[in-house]
């Protein structure tokens, strides 16, 4: 039985269509990596699956319970880690813990011993006590996902686990998945981050302006993609002018900055020398070149016209500012 | 476990966490216990020979009559300091983590009102403290004193409710804690730190037909004179009529937030 199954789900606010009909199936004991920018309809999604908003239309059903008739059973079936870890920072860890314990219905002993087990398991047992205002961002995630797993759930879902994270919290939380998932939990994990969704998802995702524009393994959406392409990245000349003697060789992509020129080839590595000597012959110096394979990225790129982490790192900014 | 014991038990620890929360957060407690324990002391100081003047009440002293106007402010206060903390629980995503678990929605804003309710309970406690420390005399003894709590930690829990309704619809703690001065302007307008029959109008018909007067006398009657059956029913009767608009602006407010996340 599938853990989730999404049908023409739709969620609008008033005018805007934040998600425009879009269908999703998860198998049990899955990662499924729900891949898109700020904005694109992912946070939207996970709340109606996690039943914290009504859809507009479609249907859904997680645990083989529907969203909307069948709230409370999805509710017992889920664990939830939200985007901004929904913490109270006046609460101690423990409490937090054993308050969710409470919330999922295990009696007081049970809860408290489980409440201990999953301290130790996210490494808080040290600051079990203290208040949760006093945790680093890598504490707070691993507490809030503890949280979520207080009740063993079926599905667990994480909505950017890892934003806003150092490299090696996000790597804690990256073992963390994948032994919950070896364990046997189905996990729906959105992110931003396209290395997060290669490393850790079975199947991906990709929504971009509340549309599911690409799914699969990401294996066959690289492969979708095909040739490697050459990233250039000029210590002279003009790049329109390079990007002009390369058109012939083969077809252009944009740019993730104003130095880089990147252009996809049939034959990999082989194409090498003739893109450095088209170059050399126009005078335009090359100070380096990278052969790079297909990534989610090109697969986004493919898909929307964009760069994703281009586009991630701009709302990042833009976030700072405000 | 049965569904009423476990719902019992989450009303219990939501209950728990909203005490932990105000005792641990300043800010909370100070308008339930500081800002009338200030006003008392002003009042009493200041206002004591009020008693001389025809037709106010026969008290033992201003500071017995004004026990149950500062227990008013204080539950009034618990009430928006309710509304206020949960508001925050909206603005930073805990409700998210409340509403996100298989308990009846209900639960969630019962066990805020227990922790407002608590707040009441102790405020009750501390302005008697405080009477009796300083002089005051409980004219129907501890029955009246019981009772008194009683109607407090209710009403508490009545006022609560708006808190509670006006947090759900909203999801913004500045604008509970906008309507800070408006409580106080309806306290004012009742017969909590006066006497309706020495107001002039149209304050004396305002604080006629304001609920809470009805409230702040069935708590006053055991305090000054002795326990009122007709006093008592009418506060009651105020207190559930609180309660019913607080529990049908709470059910509309937890549907918009469904809908609108």
């Amino acid at each position: 039985m599938p853990a989730i199954v999404v049908e023409g789900l739709e969620r609008a606010f008033d005018e805007v269509l934040a998600v425009q009909g879009i269908d999703i199936a998860v198998d049990e004991g899955e990662i499924y990596g729900f891949l898109g920018p700020n904005g694109a309809g992912k946070t939207t999604t996970v709340r109606m699956l996690t039943t914290l908003l009504l859809p507009t239309g479609g249907r859904a059903t997680v645990a083989g319970h529907d969203v909307t008739s069948e709230a409370r059973a999805v509710r017992a079936s889920i664990g939830v880690a939200l985007q901004e870890a929904a913490l109270d920072p006046l609460m101690t860890g423990r409490e937090l813990i054993r308050l969710q314990a409470t919330l999922q219905g295990l009696p007081p002993a049970a809860g408290r011993q489980r409440a201990d087990a999953l301290l130790e398991r996210v490494d808080l047992v040290a600051a079990a006590d203290r208040r949760v205002g006093g945790y680093s961002g890598g504490m707070k995630r691993r507490l809030d996902l503890a949280a979520a797993l207080v009740h063993e759930p079926r599905v667990l879902f994480l909505d950017e686990p890892t934003t806003g994270l150092d490299p090696v919290s996000r790597k804690t939380i990256w073992e963390e998945v994948r032994a919950l998932n070896d364990d046997g939990t189905t996990v729906f994990l959105t992110t931003q981050y396209l290395e997060e969704a290669d490393q850790l998802a079975d199947n991906v995702g990709i929504i971009d302006s509340g549309r599911i524009v690409a799914e699969g393994t990401p294996e066959a959406l690289k492969a979708e993609i095909g040739d490697p392409h050459i990233q250039l990245q000029l210590a002279a000349g003009s790049v329109a002018e390079a990007e002009r003697i390369l058109a012939p060789i083969g077809k252009l992509l944009p740019p993730k900055d104003g130095r880089k020129v990147l252009v996809e080839v049939e034959n990999g590595a082989a194409d090498i020398p003739r893109v450095v000597r088209a170059l050399d012959d126009a005078g335009i110096a090359v100070e380096s070149l990278e052969l790079v394979k297909p990534t989610l990225d090109d697969v986004f790129v493919e898909k929307t016209g964009y760069h994703l982490e281009e586009e991630s790192e701009e709302g990042a900014e833009a976030a700072v500012e405000a | 476990m049965s569904s009423l014991v476990r719902n019992a038990r989450v009303v219990r620890a939501l209950g728990m966490r909203s005490i932990r929360q105000t005792f641990r957060r300043p800010q909370l407690i100070a308008p339930i216990i500081v800002f009338p324990t200030l006003l008392l002391a002003i009042q009493t100081g200041g206002a004591a020979a009020a008693v001389e003047l025809p037709g106010f009440p026969p008290v033992q002293s201003f500071l017995q009559f004004m026990l149950a106007g500062a227990m008013m402010q204080s539950l009034m206060l618990a009430g928006n300091s309710g509304g206020i903390a949960l508001a925050v629980d909206i603005e930073m995503g805990f409700t998210d983590r409340l509403f996100s678990a298989p308990i009846p929605r209900f639960a969630i804003v019962l066990g805020r009102l227990a922790g407002t309710a608590a707040l009441g309970l102790f405020g009750a406690l501390w302005f008697l403290a405080i009477g009796l420390i300083f002089g005051a005399t409980i004219e129907s003894g501890v029955p009246g004193a019981l009772l008194a709590i009683v109607l407090v930690t209710a009403a508490a829990m009545a006022v609560g409710g708006i808190g509670a309704a006006i947090a759900l619809r909203t999801g913004s703690a500045s604008v509970v804690q906008g309507l800070f001065p408006l409580v106080l302007v309806v306290l004012f307008l009742s017969s909590a730190f006066f006497p309706q029959e020495l107001m002039i109008e149209p304050a004396k018909t305002i604080a006629e037909y304001n609920p809470l007067s009805l409230v702040v006398e069935g708590i006053r009657e055991p305090m000054i004179s002795g326990i009122d059956a007709a006093d008592t029913l009418y506060a009651v009767l105020a207190i559930l009529g609180i309660v019913a608009l607080g529990l049908v602006l709470s059910a509309r407010a937890l549907r918009h937030r469904l809908r609108v996340g």
